[in-house]
């Protein structure tokens, strides 16, 4: 077994706030492994220390078996980042983008690879657009491929489907794995629970601390969630009631079901007995959802960072 | 209640924007700044009528008249006498590095002539590139002289005072013969476009990678500051260059102005003046937030550069402290080798000292550059 990544205790420090809280994380080679937390978590701080643009306060490791301080330029020779934000030049064309990416790594046959990567895209025949005038979607295939351009090893991509509409997304994905079969690693930030059961294994990071680790199933599994979900008319509408009722870690609305959850079995079904007695309400217990799972983390970790 | 909404919509829109405001620390001290510096500079620094300006004098005839002599003149305010060459040649040299304004000349048979009766002259050459300074200390020389002639021939020597009436004092301006204002503004705007394009074009670039979120793209691609920052500057070099040939040709064409010492001292030095400016823009960029701010920063740098410089006022009418924020900016320095090409045809020995004072510039712009540029987002 190669690590692709293999860090561990990571701190990262912004004055007296602790973005990145001794994280390890090790991702085999070769494997897509889902990157989620909420908003303000620590991911896109912990992508950039692996990829060099931030230098870690503590801890340390390897990044395709280069030191992460030491070897920043030969990590990033091997690496491709992709920025949250749209980071090509929007008054290139698609096809100069792409040609600066590859000058810029020193790259042979640049011509020929141009032309395979604009190929791939299916953008050969826009190849002299703008990129600004490109769409979400198309905007994140182009930056995809231009992180791609140079062979790296290692692809670092930050939220990359953001705002993008779902047949673009799965397109992104399908080009995810393509790479991924080809030997590249994949570390990816995402939001979008579909897109975490895409991956082959699964970090949940909340408030810089690393809460879980493993397949979509692993992590299920170990949370010890118990859930339940009622459908029948006005079934939705109990949510606003249950959601702050003791055992309960979540209630939602989907469509006109409801999904409930907690951690311990007697005290939610105590929470929803005093609803179980209207017959038009079906209860059913289910498989908690590994956005159960996220949120049941969130609030643990939210209850960690209080402790301290 | 169609004025109450009027003025609640109105309010939540004053409200927003003075946050804003508030939020962009560096717009508002630009606010305040800006506004201090002009009120300091017009108000303090600018004497257009600069006095106690460097004087060299070569007195090959030294008597009780020619001392009577160069005591009014120095009474008049506006010669200090900082030089005695022994040589013509030596005072021209001072003249064209503009380390004098002036050079007095008393011949060697100035006194034995006024004795004799016949007519004596005094030279006083100046260094009329800029008209504004050498003007009134010009006029006042002549004057000044024949009062202290009239006044101090007493006694024994009183017989001479007829022949004071017999002493000529030739005024030379030299570089600038008709005192023309626009041969020296030409120089001196080449100066100020360069500084202003320069500085801002090369701000704007880097600050703009930033702002539009290509920076982090860029920093993550092994490319080391070194290559971002000459890379950055060498297509606005060549911009420069297109400048100064446009502003050349104009100035050939409509106002008689060329080069008149060597070309290739004046490419070298228009060259390192273009670089410094970039140098100095792309360390606004790497303080700058974003695109205003840089624009801002450029203009703040631009404003002394035309004021404290020489080009609008007289350097030397300026007082030390101006004086010393002018000598730190590269727009003085490259304005004084541009002045001394274009209307003095002076040599590199005259001009040597202020392309040191350019490479110095230069060289402490760019250290400063490169270690403000970061190559982590930390």
């Amino acid at each position: 077994m190669t690590l692709a990544i293999d860090v561990h205790d990571l701190v990262k420090r912004y004055g007296p706030r602790t973005v990145v809280d001794h994280v390890n994380l090790a991702v085999e080679q070769g494997r897509i492994c889902g990157f989620l937390g909420p908003n303000g978590s620590g991911k896109t701080t912990t992508l950039r220390m692996i990829c060099g643009l931030l230098t870690p306060d503590g801890g340390g490791g390897t990044c395709l078996g280069h030191d992460l301080v030491r070897e920043r330029e030969a990590i990033k020779r091997q690496t491709g980042y992709m920025t949250q934000r749209f980071g090509l030049y929007e008054d290139l064309t698609i096809r100069e983008n792409l040609e600066f990416v590859g000058r810029v790594y020193g790259l042979d046959r640049l011509r020929q690879r141009v032309d395979a990567s604009l190929e791939r895209l299916e953008l050969t025949t826009r190849q002299h657009q703008l990129a600004g005038a490109l769409s979400g979607g198309w905007k994140q295939r182009l930056a995809l491929a231009a992180c791609v351009l140079h062979e790296p090893r290692l692809l670092l991509l930050d939220e990359p489907t953001a705002g993008v509409d779902p047949k673009a997304r799965r397109a992104f994905w399908d080009e995810i794995h393509a790479y991924a079969a080809q030997g590249i690693t994949v570390l990816v930030s995402t939001h979008y629970m579909d897109e975490a059961e895409r991956c082959h294994e699964i970090a949940y990071i909340a408030y810089g601390e690393l809460m879980a680790r493993g397949t979509a199933e692993d992590i299920i599994k170990a949370s010890g969630l118990i859930a339940f979900v009622a459908s029948g008319p006005g079934a939705d509408r109990l949510a606003v009631r249950l959601r702050d009722a003791p055992g309960v870690t979540a209630a939602a609305a989907f469509g006109t079901a409801l999904h409930v959850c907690g951690p311990d079995r007697e005290a939610l079904l105590k929470a929803i007995e005093p609803y179980r007695a209207d017959p038009a309400i079906k209860w059913e217990e289910a498989e908690p959802t590994l956005e159960d799972v996220f949120i049941h983390l969130m609030g643990k970790a939210r209850d960690n960072a209080l402790d301290q | 209640m169609r004025w109450g909404g009027f003025l609640r919509r109105l309010g939540a829109i004053i409200t927003k924007e003075v946050r804003q405001l508030g939020r962009d620390r560096l717009t508002f001290a630009m606010m305040f700044g800006v506004p201090i510096m002009q009120l300091l500079l017009f108000g303090y620094a600018i004497d257009t009528d600069p006095h106690r300006l460097p004087t060299a004098v070569v007195a090959a005839d030294q008597s009780q008249i020619t001392r009577t002599i160069l005591s009014a003149l120095a009474n008049t305010g506006y010669m200090r006498f900082t030089h005695q060459p022994n040589s013509e040649a030596e005072a021209n040299e001072l003249l064209q590095s503009g380390e004098v304004q002036f050079v007095v000349t008393i011949p060697s048979d100035f006194t034995r002539r006024l004795v004799r009766g016949e007519r004596a002259q005094i030279l006083i050459d100046a260094d009329a590139t800029d008209p504004m300074a050498a003007a009134n200390p010009l006029a006042a020389a002549k004057p000044a002289i024949e009062q202290a002639l009239a006044r101090d021939l007493v006694g024994p020597l009183s017989g001479l005072r007829s022949a004071a009436d017999s002493v000529d004092v030739v005024l030379q301006r030299r570089y600038n013969p008709e005192g023309k204002s626009n041969l020296n503004v030409v120089p001196g705007l080449l100066a100020v476009i360069l500084t202003q394009t320069m500085v801002m074009m090369t701000a704007l670039a880097v600050t703009r990678e930033r702002e539009r979120g290509t920076m982090e793209n860029l920093l993550a691609m092994p490319v080391r500051p070194l290559e971002v920052m000459i890379g950055k500057i060498t297509p606005y070099i060549a911009i420069g260059a297109v400048q100064v040939t446009v502003i050349l040709l104009v100035s050939w064409l409509l106002f008689g102005v060329g080069v008149q010492g060597s070309f290739t001292l004046f490419c070298l030095g228009t060259a390192l003046f273009i670089t410094a400016n970039l140098a100095i823009g792309f360390t606004i960029s790497t303080v700058t937030q974003n695109q205003l701010q840089a624009m801002q920063a450029s203009v703040f740098l631009l404003l002394p550069s035309i004021l404290l410089s020489g080009f609008m006022f007289p350097f030397r009418g300026m007082p030390v402290w101006a004086q010393w924020i002018g000598e730190v900016l590269p727009a003085t320095h490259f304005m004084r080798i541009v002045r001394g090409l274009m209307l003095k045809g002076a040599g590199f020995g005259s001009i040597s000292a202020e392309m040191v004072a350019l490479v110095a510039i230069l060289v402490v712009v760019s250290t400063l550059a490169i270690s403000r540029y970061k190559v982590t987002l930390d």
